[in-house]
């Protein structure tokens, strides 16, 4: 966790210090209250399910793309087993879900993932772009969910199955800051960055919202 | 052969060399020599570790492969779904490929690369608009293009093009004299139908600043005297400058930074020494890009802004139309259907589409406007932005590549189409040439002046 942590604050700074005005070609400095308003948008039309037009344009792909997003929020942070052990490591924990939503976002994790997967497998367009660190990032990210289901319906050895989960869960923490999974915060700056440049250079400063 | 006569890594910087590089016709000796040209690696790795920040960089690492890109290229589209036209692949397989091997890469890599910037992408950013992550590839094609001009991987059209902006401060061999002198020529033509008619050189402080595109100068004169029809009649108190004058860059699309910068400077130079009001540049896409959206950070200016405030045409004329400054005949509308080319460099890339659409509700009568589809920050590019239109070597593709246009077009059912952009402008005529769909196409300029309500100082004297 400390390692995700101060890994992606690290990579989250070097970000922004590293945007450079003149060779990205946006003033950044110059209008902060432009480029503030076009990364907020910019960020806010993309996290809203069918919010812009590149989502609605790949229906199936985007409800799959929320339906795995959204699990992988909100179960790793509002299980309730993962809040007990929160509760009793430092006395603090978070809204937990119910038993019946928590099982149903973790299949739906799950299914959500497989679809990508053959996704990948399947569309000649997306098959190209796929390497093998793809698959690995695949195999990372739906790793704490198998065995964490595995787990919770106590199939095989209950005490393996858990100490896995979470040497899965620490190896994902782990790799957030160092590989593509990077995008859990990366996200957000790239898409603030787009913002900035549409909001102060292509078009903002002309009172045009840019039309995500 | 490391450095070719014609084909090699430095930039053309006289009119001498500009004909040398002329005189190989079709640039059939370039391209030849272009085979032999070695790869500098050392000057790449060091170029990409100076220049390459962290957005490109991030954009490098976190393209999650998604392939929604995919259906965002019309280049991808419209040959037919090749998934070596998704633009993540495109960028990847180039640019991604470089920095990964620290410039390592071969002669052949690099004649494909070019390939691949100049013919497989218009730089329109349409695809930056899909990208969950905000990945604008257009972008790192503009990039990667810089990367590929430093080595003398640059079609040979657009070589002479950056030439002739550090040769003439213009894409053609027009000189500040030629320009002067045509505009001059061409007012006086105009004349006797419009009394009273100027053209005011390097006057100081006044309201607006005109700068065009040099084609215009040199091949389609008429437009120059119909810019000052217009400004005449709407009252205003113009100039033009006997230097600075040229609005467009094919320094840009030849990814000649150095060129850019010269260029854009002679123009601010201009605005500097004329201290005008506005500028306002000619119905060009790409001019406007250069001169008005990204000139600023090539000239170093901190605000991102020209030295005064800088307009498109189709600006412009909205407000001249909405003021009442150019009044309309309402009986001369156009009454047939028409439809509008949005042009990626100012509608997508700054925002215009309200004044191009306020246009159009002057001069067409009610019911015969018809928007294409996608429209606006969305439109499709006209098929030869980027400078793809003018690559003789890449035609075949560039011919193809107009199939969305055409299609679309096809799809309003109108038989006119208004371009207010030299560069759509020149691919829906030669989609009309090569696939003959029964079109006709216009800058606004012409249409405004049928249709205008002449002031009485300007009617001609019985």
């Amino acid at each position: 966790m400390g390692v995700c942590i101060i890994g992606m604050a690290v990579r989250f700074v070097r970000y922004f210090l590293g945007l450079n005005w003149q060779l990205d070609r946006v003033a950044y400095r110059a209008h902060p209250a432009a480029g503030i308003k076009g990364a907020a948008r910019s960020i806010y039309k993309w996290l809203i399910p069918f919010g812009t037009r590149g989502w609605r344009t790949q229906p199936v792909m985007t409800a799959a793309f929320f339906g795995f997003h959204v699990s992988a929020v909100a179960v790793p942070l509002f299980l309730a087993g993962h809040n007990l052990f929160l509760e009793s490591k430092i006395g603090f924990s978070l809204i937990t879900l119910g038993p019946a939503l928590a099982d149903f976002l973790s299949w739906l994790a799950v299914g959500c993932g497989a679809f990508l997967i053959l996704r990948r497998l399947v569309l000649p367009e997306v098959r190209i772009l796929t390497t093998w660190d793809d698959y690995f990032i695949w195999f990372i990210a739906l790793a704490p969910f198998i065995t964490g289901l595995v787990a919770r319906y106590q199939m095989g050895s209950y005490g393996f199955w858990l100490n896995l989960h979470i040497f899965c869960g620490e190896l994902l923490l782990i790799a957030i800051p160092f590989t593509k999974m990077s995008h859990v915060f990366l996200f957000f700056a790239s898409r603030a960055q787009l913002g900035m440049d549409f909001g102060i250079k292509r078009g903002g400063m002309k009172g045009t919202k840019m039309a995500w | 052969m490391p450095e070719g006569t014609y084909c090699n890594k430095k930039p053309i910087n006289t009119p001498e060399e500009v004909n040398f590089l002329l005189s190989d016709s079709s640039g059939t000796k370039y391209y030849e020599e272009m085979k032999l040209l070695d790869v500098d690696s050392e000057l790449l790795a060091s170029t990409i570790q100076k220049t390459m920040k962290t957005r490109l960089k991030t954009w490098l690492e976190i393209c999650a492969h998604c392939g929604m890109c995919a259906d965002s290229c019309f280049l991808y589209q419209v040959n037919g779904k090749d998934p070596k036209q998704v633009p993540a692949y495109k960028i990847q397989s180039t640019l991604g490929e470089i920095v990964k091997r620290k410039g390592k890469v071969t002669n052949a890599f690099m004649r494909h690369a070019m390939e691949v910037a100049w013919a497989q992408c218009t730089c329109c950013n349409r695809c930056g608009m899909y990208c969950p992550h905000g990945i604008d590839t257009g972008i790192m094609f503009g990039y990667l293009r810089g990367l590929l001009y430093q080595q003398g991987f640059v079609p040979w059209e657009l070589k002479i093009g950056a030439g002739m902006h550090r040769a003439y401060r213009a894409q053609m061999d027009v000189t500040d004299a030629d320009f002067v002198e045509t505009f001059e020529w061409m007012v006086e033509e105009y004349e006797d139908d419009y009394p009273g008619l100027t053209v005011p050189v390097d006057v100081e402080d006044a309201d607006i600043f005109y700068t065009v595109n040099a084609r215009e100068v040199k091949h389609y004169p008429e437009d120059l005297a119909e810019a000052a029809v217009l400004f005449h009649a709407a009252g205003e108190n113009w100039t033009i400058a006997s230097k600075g004058w040229e609005q467009t860059s094919l320094a840009m699309f030849a990814g000649d930074w150095a060129a850019c910068k010269m260029q854009v400077e002679s123009v601010y130079g201009a605005m500097e020494r004329l201290k005008p009001k506005r500028m306002v540049g000619t119905e060009c896409g790409h001019a406007h890009r250069a001169t008005v959206i990204e000139g600023p950070y090539w000239a170093g200016r901190p605000d991102g802004r020209p030295p005064v405030e800088s307009i498109h045409y189709v600006e412009w004329l909205a407000e001249a139309l909405e003021s009442g400054k150019l009044k309309i005949d309402p009986e001369k509308r156009i009454q047939e259907p028409v439809t509008l080319q949005d042009s990626c460099n100012y509608i997508r890339n700054h925002g215009l589409k309200k004044a191009t659409r306020t246009i159009m509700q002057h001069i067409v009568a009610p019911g015969y406007f018809i928007e294409m589809s996608p429209n606006k920050e969305h439109n499709y590019c006209c098929g030869g932005g980027g400078g793809f239109n003018g690559i003789g070597v890449f035609r075949k593709q560039r011919n193809r590549a107009l199939l969305t246009k055409r299609d679309q077009i096809l799809a309003t059912g109108a038989k006119l189409v208004i371009a207010p952009c030299h560069n759509c402008w020149d691919a829906i005529r030669d989609l009309e040439e090569e696939y003959e769909i029964g079109i006709r196409w216009s800058f606004l300029k012409p249409l405004i002046i049928k249709m205008l309500i002449v002031p009485d100082h300007m009617k001609p004297v019985e």
